[in-house]
């Protein structure tokens, strides 16, 4: 599942096994915790709402009065490459979580994007379509993707915390 | 489905060229499941690895599977900055996976031509070509480039994903060859093989060289002493569209000449990425996407290889199928296609304006010159001539396309 976000290549030529990608993780810890502290100790208190959460296909999700902020995590922008073109859903739509719902593709590789939560999207990154390349450059803020309402709160609790995530990541590597 | 890609390096897939080689086609994948991870680290180890192995790792190349070997995919610059770089300076690319021959014996040539399309006989001295293995049904095995040396031998490179069938069709025909009391031999060469490529080519390799390069047109080879190097052969062809050479050098020595040309600011490293969106860009085939056994050279247009004398005499394997479809045409032809919004990949379906299926994308990407997706693949012919509106289908939307002339993006090749 590794990549499956960052690669799931439909048709690509290379592996995307994208073997060493050593730095990533580390490379999102730190810009994580320089942004907004730890969010570990976050999300083990009331403050949930500024924690980032994590799919196993590397979306993120940040909640923040009552609506969802997703994205795709530093380590899947790495893999994928410079993004050309955004595949994203329209406002209003409904999507059940882990439902499909657009993709993003380099020159190499396309990579399916899946929702973190249920719930309607309420708006999308429109910078995106002029400048895909924001995914790449500032993952966790200019280059969000939509945002969503949240149906069921509880699916937060399935989803990883930053150092979950992290520690994922580094099994993805061994 | 995680094992999709892992898995599909096999057997097609490889690459083509005016000049060579290689493109992985690892599909798509990825990536899998930790448990998957694991079993590809352990295959990695039985991976091969070219004389720049441990060179690639320390200019920080992302290694992939391709073909059997494990090659750098890109190096620190993103695909992208290394793709325009060596549009417009100029980038090394390491296709020592390649397989290098030399056919010996005096009758060397009528032993090729029993085996490819070209009319070698015709080719000068040094010049080389573009050519074809075919088979008995009008296929094609690989594609290759041969060169009349003028030290008595052919120089051969074929494909790394098609070495081994390629070396055991050479050996089978050889005995036979052999059997008949003609004089050939083979010989399969351990040299690297590394390629520059871009318009500030002949500006960096002139320092390192006496040859004239002025004098080496495209596709003409020469032995020279490259940087101090000796027993170098420097041939003028590529796959990437740019002007370019090709550097056969000896396996000890080819760190050195890599880290020689890349003390000149104009040079950088490149990889299997920018090579495959280079080639598709210049509208160069890769074998096993869009080109392979199942394909005639007449269906993926490529009746320019076939020598004139060679129709006449039909003594190419497959001619009997092949000649007649030059004049015949043929049910589908392979063709180029642009197209804005979502990129096309390999696989997409290809639509007439009316919904009906009438074709396969066989390689696709977004062109990063171009800003606009290019693709390649075979359409029923009704549907080939240039300028013609067709769709594709991508995640199931049919999205409005054309069939376009290749090269996409013009070649800048050195004619003298």
């Amino acid at each position: 599942m590794a990549m499956r976000a960052a690669l799931r290549c439909l048709s690509a030529n290379f592996s995307p096994r994208l073997p060493q990608l050593p730095s990533a993780a580390q490379v999102s810890a730190t810009r994580l915790l320089w942004r907004s502290g730890s969010p570990r100790t976050l999300s083990s208190t009331s403050a949930l709402s500024t924690a980032l959460k994590f799919t196993d296909k590397h979306e993120w999700v940040q909640v923040e009065g009552g609506i969802g902020t997703v994205g795709i995590s530093s380590y899947a922008q790495e893999a994928l490459g410079d993004v050309v073109y955004c595949g994203l859903p329209e406002v209003g739509q409904r999507l059940e979580q882990m439902e499909e719902f657009g993709a993003l593709e380099s020159v190499k590789a396309a990579s399916e994007l899946y929702s973190p939560l249920t719930g309607e999207v309420t708006e999308i990154n429109t910078e995106l379509a002029e400048n895909p390349g924001l995914v790449n450059k500032d993952c966790y803020a200019a280059g969000w993707i939509l945002k969503m309402t949240i149906e069921k709160p509880e699916e937060l609790d399935g989803l990883m915390d930053q150092a979950a995530y992290d520690k994922f990541i580094k099994s993805l590597e061994e | 489905m995680w094992a999709r890609s892992m898995v599909r390096v096999g057997g097609s897939g490889y690459g083509l060229r005016v000049s060579r080689g290689g493109l992985l086609r690892v599909g798509g994948a990825a990536c899998a499941g930790q448990r998957l991870q694991r079993e590809a680290s352990s295959a990695e180890a039985a991976l091969k690895k070219t004389p720049l192995f441990d060179f690639h790792r320390q200019q920080g190349g992302k290694m992939v599977e391709f073909a059997g070997w494990s090659m750098p995919v890109q190096y620190k610059d993103s695909h992208i900055a290394s793709h325009m770089h060596t549009r417009q300076h100029c980038s090394i690319f390491d296709v020592s996976h390649m397989l290098q021959t030399k056919v010996h014996g005096r009758d060397r040539v009528k032993f090729m031509e029993s085996l490819v399309v070209a009319d070698l006989a015709e080719l000068k001295d040094n010049q080389g070509t573009l050519s074809l293995f075919t088979n008995e049904k009008g296929g094609i095995i690989d594609d290759l480039i041969v060169t009349k040396t003028d030290q008595g031998y052919l120089y051969v490179v074929s494909n790394a994903g098609c070495a081994d069938k390629d070396s055991a069709h050479m050996k089978a025909r050889l005995a036979e060859f052999k059997a008949a009391g003609l004089d050939v031999d083979l010989e399969f060469l351990d040299e690297a093989l590394i390629a520059l490529q871009g318009p500030s080519m002949s500006r960096v390799l002139q320092e390192g060289l006496k040859v004239d390069l002025s004098k080496l047109t495209f596709m003409t080879s020469t032995l020279a002493t490259v940087f101090g190097i000796a027993d170098c052969r420097v041939t003028r062809c590529g796959y990437t569209g740019e002007d370019g050479v090709e550097i056969s050098v000896p396996q000890s020595r080819v760190v050195e000449l890599t880290e020689k040309l890349l003390t000149n600011s104009e040079v950088k490293l490149a990889g299997l990425g920018s090579r495959d969106s280079l080639r598709l860009e210049a509208g160069l085939c890769l074998y096993g996407n869009d080109i392979d056994e199942t394909t005639t050279p007449v269906e993926a247009t490529l009746v320019w290889t076939i020598g004139k004398r060679r129709r006449q005499t039909k003594d190419f394997p497959g001619a009997d199928i092949i000649v007649p479809q030059i004049k015949a045409k043929t049910a589908r032809k392979r063709v180029g296609l642009v197209s804005a919004g979502p990129p096309v990949r390999q696989h997409t379906p290809i639509l007439s304006p009316d919904g009906k299926v009438i074709g396969e994308v066989t390689s696709g990407c977004p062109s990063p010159c171009l800003k606009k997706n290019v693709a390649m693949g075979y359409v029923d012919a009704a549907f080939a001539k240039n300028g013609t509106a067709i769709q594709v289908e991508v995640r199931k939307k049919a999205v409005p396309a054309s069939v376009s002339k290749m090269p996409f993006v013009p070649t800048n090749y050195y004619s003298g």
